[in-house]
């Protein structure tokens, strides 16, 4: 599990990559890659191409980061859902909070 | 850190000894002594010294035979044994650590090596008890938890199982500690005799997922059985669930409400695996698929209590699963998935043996036992073949009002949103002698109720119901026509009238519909074996007189108790 986060150039937008597993042990590196940063962007991209797994704490940790972006007012995409992962998020209809592209 | 050891030498020469002792107290150590093994193992027992200096070959019981007790009588605890030997052969260096020994220093001593080796083996000793002085702390640490959990399992367990999960029609698979994986199973009578069933997964495991499981078994059960409709009892859990746990926790879960009379089941599911009606006169499954968000992640303006409604015969099942089945791993981390549980079903003959069939693949699959697999089955029977338990009333009853009258009108505005029944049942509950009735009084204050909603205000037919697709049909107009509704009105009656040994309860129910042929709906209802309204039928079972006027637009029904019965 790997999780490395990357502003936009304009510092508009952060990208949090996330590699491997994305779990209960993905929590602290998670809330990391926003929290500790010295900038408030403005949309935030969740980016799960290199995401093997995700699990019922994965989604509350995505929860975590739309509060913490604003809640209703959040804008997070969900980019490069595999199929596994696509239906996870689909039977918890994430769709309604998140943009899955 | 204390450097002063108590240190055993075990040698029989006594030049030899004294050399020893007297370089190790220079050290600063306390020196205790002994002439051959046998001397050394009692005073080992009668000092417990920190770490042996062994001579290998003694007279009376060597070196290799005293290590090898001390060893023992020192059990988990590191006494370091530091064999003292001439012997330089290879194979009798082997032998001092066989029998024991830590580490070896030949003689002629060195002063310097000595210590060095001391020091060495202090630390390794040191080690070796924070290693057991952690372990067992741990393991008390555990222990306390473990007894936390029995006794937090056992609380718990007074609140979750106070339903009916052991009805016969019931058939379910849950760990004994599945609470601590997060999972929930509920199930409940309702005053009209049918039942709601809730299966639960709180993000998360332990005692976090555990927490929000009891306000959310509390809510379920005290609605259920006040006659709250599954919306209501949705929106209340919720909001509770959205004010009460931290953001990131929430609850996945599908909620069933079974009516047997009408021979219905509705259905919520926010984020829990396709489950599954079956029926059974085709075979076919129909899945109950996921519609919503998670239970305590929505704002309560934004949630959406929308449930899906499925005719169902007797014989059919409900089939629920927890996403710990699919999420069954092999030793390769392959999941069990969703295709590998289809295959299961499909390849099921005799409904009866789903249960034990699923279980078998999973430990196939996985090679080992399950214990975080949450399922469950309802079968949809006679209401009659349950045993119904009575209602619970927390008051003695003694103050029982008897004589009164009251008439209610709900109205247009109302009616979209308001479920006027647990009020009017708790208000009719407040006379003892109708409590005995509880169940039926309510089943036919419901059913009279959607008569008047449904086919008096809203103008549908119930013949509409006559197959699964009229049904999908009659419940999205339901629900079209209820949103859409600005004029119109449901009446309510009561009257109360005390009699010499008892009493007696006249319900009129009026409303705004256009009113039906009541003959020939009686006859239409003794003929066929139709979805569509089954409810006079019951009313007449039910109520000791009912009479409908004739235009179809009002109803009376009547209740009576005795006293000495």
């Amino acid at each position: 599990m790997a999780i490395t986060s990357l502003p936009s150039s304009d510092g508009q937008e952060l990208t949090i990559r996330i590699q491997g597993r994305f779990d209960f042990g993905a929590h602290q590196a998670f809330r990391d890659s926003y929290e500790r940063i010295n900038f408030t962007p403005k949309r935030y991209v969740v980016d799960l191409d290199h995401t093997t797994y995700l699990d019922s704490s994965a989604l509350g940790m995505l929860l975590l980061l739309r509060d913490h972006a604003g809640g209703d007012h959040a804008q997070i995409s969900l980019v490069n859902c595999n199929a596994d992962v696509r239906k996870i998020l689909a039977i918890s209809n994430f769709e309604q909070l998140f943009k899955i592209i | 850190m204390d450097a002063r050891l108590s240190i055993l030498i075990a040698e029989d020469n006594a030049a030899d000894r004294m050399l020893l002792s007297s370089i190790i107290s220079r050290q600063g150590h306390r020196v205790l002594t002994a002439s051959n093994g046998l001397e050394a193992v009692a005073m080992f027992d009668q000092e417990q010294p920190d770490l042996v200096l062994m001579d290998a070959l003694m007279p009376v019981m060597d070196g290799f035979e005293a290590a090898r007790r001390i060893k023992l009588k020192a059990g988990e605890a590191l006494v370091p044994i530091i064999f003292l030997t001439s012997l330089t052969e290879g194979e009798a260096l082997v032998r001092c650590l066989e029998a024991g020994g830590d580490d070896f220093l030949a003689k002629p001593y060195n002063r310097v090596i000595l210590d060095a080796k001391i020091k060495a083996m202090d630390r390794l000793r040191r080690l070796q008890a924070t290693v057991l002085e952690q372990r067992d702390l741990i393991a008390r640490h555990n222990e306390h938890l473990l007894n936390e959990q029995r006794v937090a399992k056992a609380v718990f367990d007074k609140v979750a199982h106070s339903g009916c999960l052991n009805a016969p029609n019931i058939r379910y698979l849950q760990s004994p500690f599945a609470v601590f994986n997060g999972d929930l199973l509920l199930a409940a009578f309702k005053p009209s005799g049918g039942m709601h069933v809730l299966l639960g997964d709180f993000t998360g495991h332990g005692l976090p997922a555990a927490i929000g499981a009891m306000p959310l078994a509390e809510v379920f059960y005290g609605m259920t059985a006040k006659g709250y409709s599954l919306s209501e009892i949705l929106r209340e859990v919720n909001a509770k669930l959205k004010r009460i746990l931290p953001v990131g926790v929430f609850c996945c879960a599908t909620l069933l409400n079974l009516s047997f009379q009408r021979r219905i089941v509705e259905v919520w599911n926010g984020g829990l695996p396709d489950g599954y009606v079956h029926r059974i006169a085709t075979g076919e499954r129909l899945p109950l698929v996921s519609r919503h968000l998670p239970l305590g992640v929505l704002e309560p303006s934004d949630f959406n209590d929308a449930c899906e409604i499925y005719p169902m015969e007797l014989g059919d099942r409900v089939f629920l699963l927890s996403d710990g089945v699919l999420e069954t791993s092999n030793p390769a981390e392959q999941l069990f998935g969703e295709s590998r549980l289809l295959n299961v079903f499909a390849a099921n003959r005799q409904p009866d043996l789903l249960f034990d069939e699923i279980q078998q693949a999973l430990s196939a699959f996985r090679g080992k036992a399950q214990d975080d697999v949450s399922m469950v089955q309802v079968c949809l029977v006679e209401a009659e073949s349950l045993p119904r338990p009575p209602l619970a009333f927390a008051d003695s009853g003694q103050s029982s009002p008897l004589d009164w009258a009251a008439s209610f009108e709900f109205r247009a505005q109302t009616l979209k949103r308001f479920n006027p029944l647990p009020f009017l049942l708790q208000l009719l509950l407040e006379v003892q002698g109708l409590r005995l009735q509880g169940g039926a009084l309510y089943s036919v204050l419901a059913e009279l109720y959607s008569n008047a909603l449904e086919h008096g205000v809203l103008g549908l037919d119930s013949q509409l119901k006559c197959d699964a697709p009229g049904f999908a049909h009659y419940y999205r107009e339901r629900t079209r026509r209820l949103a859409e509704l600005d004029q119109g009105y449901v009446r309510f009656h009561l009257q109360l009238l005390p009699e010499a040994s008892g009493g007696r309860l006249v319900i009129k129910v009026e409303d705004s519909g256009t009113g039906f042929d009541v003959q020939q709906v009686l006859e239409r209802q003794r003929t066929a074996q139709s979805l569509s309204g089954r409810g006079l039928g019951l009313i007449r079972r039910l109520t000791e007189r009912s009479t409908w006027a004739a235009d179809g637009r009002g109803v009376s029904v009547e209740f009576s108790w005795n006293d000495q019965a």
